[in-house]
């Protein structure tokens, strides 16, 4: 069984190829590859019993649209009597009270959960070494980091240890990682899906969306998880479009726009004649293709980082050890209590967030920096609303360079900051991006990216179709 | 505007950390070199820009003031690391 596949493709099989058999592979697959360290917990005997009762709804006519499809969770979402750690000792052994949106929708549409994957402690950084629970390995080449902060749910697809996975993008969390395992992966438009359940770190940034094998695999999780949903007051009440029947591969008369800015001398050669190969294969095909600029390009890491890290602060503020995770067990009273769980609990990641997004809240800063960058934001956004006016989506690298080694960047921070240099923008304007994979001239895949303009999903999930081969 | 050892003590305070004098001269080295690249932001004149708190089109959102099903207290005490009866149980408040 190749369980790389994409679903969109064995899915015509699932009659005499059962879930279970499918389910049964994924879970000794994850056992032989468990040195990638993928998973923080595997549901061996419940995805099996979920597997059967979806072969019997398949059987008798009434099964769901994501009917033998087996996926996994990144461990920041909440999933009912199963734990969530988000990567973090401060959340060891905690136990979920509720199904966040997401996976009462996935569920409700037969999907089999399989497990919860590893990341980077409340999802931040970009290679997954900052996991409390240790690095998740590249499954491309375990030398290397697989990205982040979704780098467990991005390798487990990657390494067939599950059909799909759901990752969350912050500052590139999705994409980034699907780049550097070879993978597709979607962040929706900020509001498309709901955010229930999901632990926050940024919360006027985060965004929860799919990784997959293939363009229609993440259209198809897109499609169920989308949506409005009144328990989050920020998912929008726009209707949600067929995305498959818009995934027809045919770019004759779209219109791509490179930004200049994005194809500087920071970018590798193998990354820069990748995309010219790709840029050349929609030209081929009918697409129409110009240069545009985001003149405030250079300005999105440091408003990403004042912003993401003032907002982290404020939501970590809620570990406290007092009603659920870590507590100290030395503190004769309760500030003592408060801030010895904290600093035991948090790891080093962490702590320098909250740090400095404290600094940037505190009296006297505020202004400097914190309205300062709220206020550079909306400039960044306008770039991305005047470009959308000539073109109908831009197309990017997804990162600098090629997964990178272990270590390599772990003793400085500013430049991990700065890997997520093309992913950020994206959440600082609310727009959708998606990451395709492509051959690069080494071994390790170069990931491109496509921008696209708010709930305008369709055109980027399209222009992803025609990139991997679609309507050749 | 440089960090100095003495804000890095006040931040912790204020985040509720603690951190060894060795941790607090890394804080004080990383967030001043993480600041000086921010400080680029102010080559723009944003004068007349308004803030952006939220990047997609959102009105004022209401909802009907009906009570729903919640939590009961005894699921949710069931992550407390110390509880007393229906109640979270902390150490003396005041030391």
């Amino acid at each position: 069984m190749n369980l790389q596949e994409p679903f969109d493709s064995y899915r015509p099989r699932l009659a005499s190829e059962s879930c279970e058999s499918r389910t049964r592979a994924h879970l000794e697959e994850i056992r032989k590859r468990q040195s990638l360290n993928a998973f923080l917990s595997v549901f061996d005997d419940e995805a099996i019993i979920e597997a059967k009762r979806v072969d019997e709804r398949f059987a008798r006519g009434i099964a769901g649209p994501l009917a033998g499809m087996v996926i996994a969770v990144k461990d920041v979402l909440n999933m009912k009597n199963k734990e969530t750690t988000c990567g973090s000792k401060i959340l060891r052994s905690y136990h979920s009270l509720y199904d966040a949106t997401v996976i009462e929708r996935l569920r409700a549409a037969d999907a089999v959960f399989i497990g919860k994957t590893n990341m980077d402690e409340f999802a931040m950084g970009s290679s997954n070494e900052n996991s409390a629970f240790g690095p998740v390995k590249n499954p491309r080449d375990e030398s290397r980091v697989p990205g982040g902060s979704s780098g467990g749910s991005a390798a487990a697809v990657a390494a067939g240890l599950a059909t799909t996975s759901l990752g969350t993008d912050t500052g590139g969390s999705i994409r980034q990682p699907a780049a550097l395992c070879g993978i597709i992966g979607l962040k929706p438009t900020y509001g498309r899906v709901s955010r229930y359940g999901l632990v926050a770190f940024a919360s006027s940034f985060d965004q929860i969306g799919p990784f997959g094998n293939s363009p229609r695999d993440v259209a198809r999780v897109l499609q169920v998880i989308a949506g409005h949903d009144p328990k989050d007051s920020t998912s929008s009440t726009l209707p949600v479009p067929d995305y498959l029947s818009a995934m027809t591969g045919d770019v004759t008369g779209v219109k791509i726009g490179l930004p200049k800015e994005y194809y500087s001398s920071a970018l590798s050669d193998e990354i820069r004649s990748t995309i010219d190969r790709a840029v050349q294969m929609l030209r081929d095909r009918g697409a129409i293709v110009s240069e545009v600029s985001l003149p405030h390009t250079e300005y999105t890491i440091a408003t990403y980082y004042i912003l993401a890290t003032a907002e982290a602060s404020s939501n970590l503020a809620r570990f406290d050890g007092v009603r659920y995770g870590y507590r100290t067990e030395h503190a004769a009273d309760l500030a003592a209590m408060y801030t010895k769980s904290r600093s035991e609990g948090f790891g080093a990641e962490v702590k320098r967030r909250i740090m400095l997004g404290t600094y940037v809240l505190s009296a006297g800063y505020y202004d400097a920096y914190y309205a300062k960058a709220q206020k550079v934001r909306r400039l960044i956004q306008h770039d991305f609303f005047k470009a959308f006016e000539h073109v109908d989506c831009l197309l990017t690298p997804t990162t600098p360079s090629t997964a990178f080694r272990m270590g390599e960047k772990m003793d400085d921070p500013l430049q991990m900051y700065l890997s997520d240099i093309y992913t950020v923008s994206a959440n600082l304007a609310g727009i959708p991006g998606i990451s395709v994979p492509a051959a690069g001239d080494e071994k390790l895949p170069v990931g491109i990216q496509i921008l696209g303009r708010q709930f305008d999903e369709a055109t980027i999930l399209n222009v992803a179709e025609a990139l991997s081969g679609g309507n050749q | 505007m440089a960090v100095t050892f003495v804000d890095v003590e006040h931040i912790a305070a204020l985040a509720r950390l603690e951190f060894s004098d060795v941790e607090k001269e890394q804080f004080t080295h990383q967030l001043n070199e993480i600041l000086s690249y921010v400080e680029k932001l102010n080559e723009l004149d944003t004068a007349a820009v308004e803030p952006l708190s939220h990047v997609i089109e959102l009105d004022n959102v209401f909802r009907d003031d009906i009570i729903q099903p919640s939590l009961s207290a005894e699921i949710a005490l069931s992550n407390a690391p110390s509880r007393s009866d229906s109640h979270f149980k902390v150490p003396k408040v005041i030391g």
